[in-house]
């Protein structure tokens, strides 16, 4: 246990102050290269550099890998490797939607392509655990459960994305739950290898909350979302890692049953408008989307970080959820098949 | 009053998804033919039970969409 404590907090330690450390020097990097979105909530509409994707892999892979160094002998290395590029191709494939607007099928299609890794390394069993009733054995089925589990995390988490702060704020929430989850199913060495994705996302957070600095653009969100995802696998812990997520979860099914097609949120309508106070409240245009946002502020409006601790309120919620659901895992009410 | 209703749709949610799970695991994974050979019979209750499983994923889908116009009809015509 003192093996497991000890890598637990020296990664945790890098994952933080890597991302703490090298976020600056990217925020100059970016303002020289005028890589800067509007802020459309801000007062004025300031420049925030984007991406910040960049250090968030970097930050999660040192990390990850150090844990291969400090528990050589516990650590899941096919899980490890999965994890790594998985997220380093989630990676890619937001950077190419930072860069370039691509289609509202191009990262659901591609991040199918970054599961692929997670199938030819078998870092998988093809048992899905149902909470209270146990295992059943779908080992076809689980090859497509994983090629659409990291399409829907990582485009889970973007879809958030839309204030400041709320991504990695989420993200962080989500993953130190996911982390106890692990911990309470005493899986301890998956549990270790979520706390990177809790810490990098809470040194991100010092800088993307509200007044953001900079932004994690779909690359961040994608290797977050994709981290996340590829954890919740190797952890056999899909339905307790979806619990978490539910807030993030309703915001897409609001959209898209709004919207009824996959499109990118460029595409349509805001949600939100302006109040003369600069607060955020719903539109009154019929055919917008409805969103998680959109019905927070349905009664009153609120401003942008009101808005944002109220995500935060219901992502701790979904953690409780997600903790509870693991604690009474352990009461089997059905034999398993 | 928005807000909680937003709360009471998680616990909504994690209790279908609680019962979704039991239903699979009761029901649909019992499933088993039997008589076209080892390797067919395996292949036949795979897709049959495939098939329940993205049908009931399709009902939960429609139970949600039910519930989210009751429960958030009011912000929803706002």
């Amino acid at each position: 246990m003192q093996d497991y404590i000890i890598a637990g907090l020296v990664s945790s330690a890098i994952a933080f102050f890597v991302v703490f450390g090298l976020v600056p020097s990217l925020i100059k990097s970016l303002n020289k290269k005028n890589w800067a979105v509007k802020d459309v909530n801000r007062i004025g509409g300031a420049m925030v550099p984007r991406p910040g994707g960049p250090v968030i892999l970097v930050g999660i892979i040192v990390s990850e890998i150090s844990l291969y160094f400090l528990l050589p002998q516990q650590i899941n290395t096919r899980g490890l490797v999965a994890l790594l590029i998985t997220t380093s191709i989630a990676f890619v494939v937001g950077f190419i939607d930072d860069r370039r607007v691509m289609s509202g099928w191009f990262k659901p299609l591609a991040l199918m392509g970054a599961a692929i890794p997670i199938i030819a390394l078998g870092a998988y069993e093809p048992n899905l655990a149902f909470p209270l009733f146990g295992e059943v054995k779908i080992p076809a089925l689980y090859l497509g459960l994983i090629l659409f589990m990291i399409p829907i995390t990582g485009n889970t988490i973007n879809s958030i994305d839309v204030m400041n702060g709320i991504a990695s704020g989420f993200v962080m929430i989500a993953s130190f739950s996911l982390a106890i989850v692990l911990f309470i199913l005493q899986n301890y060495t998956v549990a270790i290898m979520t706390l990177p994705i809790a810490f990098a996302s809470l040194a991100f957070y010092r800088y993307h909350k509200f007044p953001a600095r900079i932004f994690p653009g779909d690359s961040g969100a994608l290797v977050l979302g994709a981290a996340y995802g590829t954890i919740a696998i190797i952890g056999r812990v899909e339905v307790i890692a979806a619990i978490a997520l539910l807030p993030a979860i309703i915001n897409s099914f609001l959209f898209l049953s709004s919207v009824k097609r996959i499109v990118e949120h460029r595409q349509v309508k805001g949600p939100t408008i302006h109040t003369d106070d600069h607060k955020i409240t719903t539109t009154k245009e019929s055919n917008a989307p409805i969103t998680l946002v959109r019905l927070i502020v349905a009664s009153k409006p609120l401003t942008e970080k009101e808005i944002g601790f109220t995500i935060f309120r219901l992502a701790i919620f979904s953690g409780i959820l997600a903790i509870i659901t693991a604690i009474i895992s352990g009461v089997q009410i059905w034999p398993s098949s | 009053m928005a807000q909680l209703l937003i709360f009471a749709f998680i616990g909504i949610m994690w209790v279908l998804i609680l019962a979704g799970g039991g239903i699979l695991v009761t029901l649909v994974s019992k499933i088993s033919i039997s008589g076209y050979g080892d390797h067919l019979d395996f292949f036949i209750a795979s897709i049959i039970k495939a098939v329940i499983a993205l049908v009931l994923v399709v009902f939960w889908v429609l139970v949600l969409t039910k519930l989210k116009n009751k429960i958030f009809q009011k912000q929803i015509r706002a």
